[in-house]
């Protein structure tokens, strides 16, 4: 899993099925100290809370299907939780 | 497996069911001499790992899931060995 950031949302009405009723979410992915990593992703809200702004953490492949209600839905990124803080241990 | 050095935790109260009362390791992955390699994973500790130790991560779904015993867990990353010392030949 990595960190993410959301960033905002996909509206789409055509999807193959099994995609309805999954929020569809744009998210950036992050390194660890919080800087843009590689492009942004959309990624299926597994939890259903994730909104604009918040820093959350994502799962990919298979295990991104596996976050959702409904398993093997054709997803390839998840979002599995949000991150209330992020502590560095020295 | 990866090698990984513990960093950090990740604090999530809103997150897939899985990670509920499992701690969330932010660990740096190493190359083989120890070096870090720039990329890091949040992964669920399995053996109660400390900040600052070397650690063996696994980041495969199936055996991820056989760890925590929840066949349909969206998770990859475990920390499933503390690294006491590696080898190298040079």
């Amino acid at each position: 899993m990595q960190l993410g950031r959301v960033v905002g949302t996909v509206v789409a009405t055509i999807k193959t099925p099994g995609l309805e009723g999954i929020k569809l979410l744009i998210v950036q992915p992050l390194h660890r100290d919080l800087t843009e990593k590689g492009r942004p992703v959309v990624a299926a809200d597994g939890v259903h809370m994730a909104g604009p702004g918040e820093l959350v953490y994502i799962v990919g492949s298979r295990e991104a299907a596996q976050a959702l209600p409904e398993p093997f839905v054709p997803v390839d990124h998840a979002i599995v939780g949000i991150v209330d803080a992020v502590e560095e241990l020295s | 497996m990866k090698i990984g050095k513990v960093v950090g935790t990740v604090v999530s109260t809103i997150n897939s069911e899985v990670f509920d009362a499992r701690r969330l390791l932010l660990c740096d992955l190493l190359d083989a001499d120890q070096e870090p390699t720039g990329d890091y994973l949040i992964c669920v500790d399995a053996v109660d790992a400390g900040a600052g130790e070397t650690v063996l991560i696994l980041d495969e779904g199936n055996s991820a899931r056989q760890i925590v015993g929840w066949e349909t867990a969206p998770i990859r990353a475990v920390v499933v060995g503390i690294v006491d010392e590696v080898h190298l030949p040079s």
